[in-house]
Parts: structure tokens; C-alpha cells; sequence
């Protein structure tokens, strides 16, 4: 066993069981915490694919941007004391029951492919920076400028929802 | 590394933000579950642009194995603004009933 397939195991291992861990901690920091362990371990996966550029954005963005807006507005509205009183087991059984045969049926759906072809792993240049940036700014400019129209309207959104009457 | 250990990978993370959809009833904890499926997403997007990445499409086309990659750039793009106004959303619905639980939102029923 090579160490790429430890590195994959244990990388795995993290980002399911921080991810158990979000959906059952009964703080919402907790759950924040916990999903920005997941995120690095989705960038540790990227990194062993070699998309390097995409683990520094998910890093920047996700765990970065993202995960600190979480955490301000959780704070914001002070909710870090346990907000959500535990009753309604019946309901928790049922979702717990139809997520795992929804993961079942999925499973047993891809048991049917027969795909021979190997994930490349920590080599080809398709994620380094430079390749990424070249076709982003050449092919891609047209979409690339348009999400920035798109921010814009998210701020302007934002902002109008946000706003007092 | 077999295609099959990332599905499974993704599916598991997929498969546990939808279970955190369907049980919890704190608005943000839903909202960053759906983050959670987003990125298992993003992941199996990238496996399979690293698995083509050797197929004969890839030696005709340059730019074959980045294109999955930039798109899964585009799509952060989008979850970030989308998070923005949802996070909005959220708070505005703290300001008129001073809680985030959505059992809360049940106006539409009667």
C-alpha cells in the first residue's frame, strides 16, 4: 500500500467523520468548526489529485470566506448556547433511515459501472496554476467576467434584504 | 487509485448532508449541509477530470482535463454568492421572528 493510499484513507476518515460530527454537535460553532475540518480535508484530497489551484481556492474561499461569514452571523445572532431542544426522535429516525437507503441505492447503482480507467493521481499538469489561469483568461474571460456581474447583484441583494424597513 | 473509492467517498458526504437536510431544524446548520453536498460534488468533478485525463480526447483537445476543473471554479464562484444572500435571508428571518428554527415558518400551511 502505497502512501497516496494512506493519505487518501486517513484523509477520508477525517472528512466523514468531521462531517457526522457537524450534523450531530449541538452548538452551531461546533457544526461551523467542524465543517471547516471537513473543508481542509476536501483540500487535502485536491492536493493529492494535484488540482493545486483548486485546494488553495477552497481553502481561501470556502474555509476562509465562507466559513467566517457562518461564524459571524452564528455569533450575531448569539446563538452558541444549545438552541435546538432534543425531541422528536421518531423524525430523526426517519431521516437517518431514508438518507442510508438513498446511499444504498446510489451504491448499488454504481456497483453496475465497469470503468477500468485509474484516477490519476499527484501528476498531469490539467491543475497547476498557470494551465488553469491560461484557459481561464483565454476561453473562459467571457463567463469569468460575467460572475463578477453576478457578485455584484449577490452584494446589492444582500444588502437590500439585510436592510432595515 | 480506483474511480470507484472517490464515488464512494462523495457519496458518503453527499449522502450525510442530506441527512443533515432532513433532521436538523436550525436554519444555518441546513444551509451549511447543502455547502456540504456542494463540495462532495465538487470532488467527483475532479476525480473524473484527473480520470480523463489520459483518454484520447484528452491528447486532441488542450485544454480537455482543465475544463473540469475551471468549472468547478465557477461553481464556488456561485455558492459564494449564493451563501451572501442566503445568510441574508437568514438574518432577516431572525429579525421578524427572533429565531432561526424553521419550524417556526409555517405560514403558508393555514
Amino acid at each position: 500500500m502505497g502512501i497516496t493510499t494512506i493519505a487518501f484513507i486517513l484523509l477520508s476518515l477525517m472528512a466523514i467523520g468531521s462531517a457526522v460530527m457537524m450534523i450531530s454537535s449541538k452548538s452551531p460553532v461546533h457544526s461551523v468548526l467542524w465543517l471547516i475540518v471537513v473543508f481542509f480535508a476536501i483540500s487535502g484530497h485536491y492536493i493529492l489529485l494535484n488540482a493545486q489551484f483548486l485546494a488553495i481556492v477552497n481553502i481561501i474561499v470556502y474555509a476562509g470566506a465562507i466559513m467566517v461569514l457562518f461564524l459571524f452571523v452564528v455569533m450575531l445572532m448569539n446563538l452558541n448556547a444549545e438552541t435546538e431542544p432534543i425531541k422528536n426522535y421518531r423524525l430523526r429516525l426517519i431521516g437517518i433511515l431514508s438518507g442510508g437507503s438513498l446511499l444504498l441505492v446510489l451504491i448499488a447503482a454504481m456497483m453496475k459501472i465497469d470503468v477500468a480507467q485509474p484516477v490519476l493521481m499527484s501528476t498531469g499538469d490539467s491543475g497547476l496554476i498557470k494551465v488553469l489561469g491560461h484557459a481561464l483568461f483565454t476561453n473562459y474571460v467571457l463567463p469569468f467576467e460575467i460572475s463578477s456581474v453576478l457578485f455584484l447583484s449577490a452584494m446589492i441583494g444582500a444588502v437590500i434584504i439585510g436592510k432595515k424597513e | 487509485m480506483d474511480i470507484k473509492a472517490y464515488i464512494i467517498l462523495s457519496l458518503t458526504l453527499f449522502t450525510i448532508g442530506v441527512i443533515g437536510v432532513l433532521v436538523r431544524r436550525n436554519a444555518i446548520i441546513i444551509f451549511m449541509c447543502v455547502e456540504l453536498m456542494l463540495n462532495a460534488v465538487n470532488l467527483l468533478l475532479v476525480a473524473f477530470s484527473k480520470m480523463h485525463a489520459m483518454s484520447p480526447a484528452a491528447k486532441a483537445l488542450p485544454t480537455f482535463a482543465s475544463d473540469a476543473q475551471i468549472f468547478v471554479f465557477f461553481i464556488m464562484v456561485v455558492a459564494a454568492a449564493e451563501v451572501s444572500v442566503g445568510l441574508a435571508i437568514i438574518v432577516m428571518m431572525y429579525r421578524n421572528i427572533h429565531s432561526v428554527d424553521i419550524n417556526f415558518l409555517n405560514r403558508l400551511k393555514n
